[in-house]
């Protein structure tokens, strides 16, 4: 029988390949019976699902946050790029 | 319409630079060192300009560049600092389990519109800083898996772990990762009250 801390290194595993046959049923089967594993899934699942879509949002020019480059990087990058 | 409009080198930095700026930082979490791999991706812009055909637009190729970059950054970095992730029993995941491999530390309920939870800004303001809690090993497995979105075998050779290393690895940043948003957005929430 999996315990909780088993199921969710495989839960993890799951999430980059595919599990052999005997620990997919393992993992399925505890996690019809534990709460608690089934919502541990759910929210790897919704933060993989957000970083997702905020990848594809955040990567435009025109970003939603406000990380800039600072001044000073920008004076210095923009010295450096003076074409000879 | 033909050839897709390029901007004048000159004004790079203006159009192009917060957005690299932000690329970087994300993957590396590291303002200095994003700060040069921008720096270093305008001059390799500038000397490959003439090879540059507009197959794609113009900041796709500089993107293009920097992913380069950051690959290397990592392959030095990885090589420089890398410590393998061995000690089987990580103390913050002790906490999470008791002796008998239960939940000591539960996941919280997150209600029934979770989406809410991440909305935009806040979410990634709080995920990088979250990556930042990890050790270096995990947090850069994870960025290169979920944000880069590597397979586990080429996330293996650049960061000089085996598989079975990864998985673990990936497997104490998730779990770390979740419980660092939930702390932070239950607080959050329980301090907005009234």
């Amino acid at each position: 029988m999996l315990s909780c801390k088993d199921v969710t290194l495989l839960i993890s595993r799951s999430m980059d390949a595919s599990l052999p046959i005997g620990k997919r049923i393992g993992v399925r089967v505890h996690l019809l019976m534990c709460q608690l594993c089934a919502r541990y899934k759910q929210h790897l699942l919704l933060i993989r699902n957000t970083v997702r879509h905020l990848m594809e949002t955040a990567d435009t020019p025109v970003g939603p946050y406000g990380m800039t480059l600072s001044e000073e990087a920008r004076d210095r990058i923009r010295k450096s790029l003076r074409i000879p | 319409m033909g050839k897709p409009e390029n901007v004048d080198p000159a004004d790079w930095v203006e159009r192009y630079g917060d957005y690299l700026f932000r690329y970087a930082m994300l993957r590396l979490r590291d303002r200095a060192a994003s700060e040069d791999l921008v720096q270093e991706t305008f001059l390799a812009a500038l000397t490959g300009r003439d090879a540059f055909a507009g197959r794609s637009s113009e900041a796709t190729w500089l993107v293009g560049i920097l992913r380069h970059k950051i690959a290397d950054h990592f392959r030095r970095h990885s090589r420089e600092i890398s410590f393998p992730d061995r000690d089987p029993r990580d103390p913050a995941e002790e906490a999470i389990f008791n002796a008998s491999g239960h939940w000591a530390s539960a996941p919280a309920d997150w209600g029934t519109h979770p989406a809410d939870l991440f909305r935009q800004k806040e979410f990634l303001a709080q995920l990088t800083e979250c990556l930042s809690e990890l050790s270096p090993n995990q947090a850069n497995a994870f960025t290169l898996r979920e944000i880069e979105g590597l397979g586990t075998g080429e996330i293996c050779k650049v960061l000089h772990v085996t598989e079975t290393n990864l998985w673990v690895i990936l497997h104490r940043a998730r779990m770390l990762l979740r419980r660092c948003l939930e702390t932070r957005w239950l607080a959050r929430e329980t301090g907005k009250g009234s």
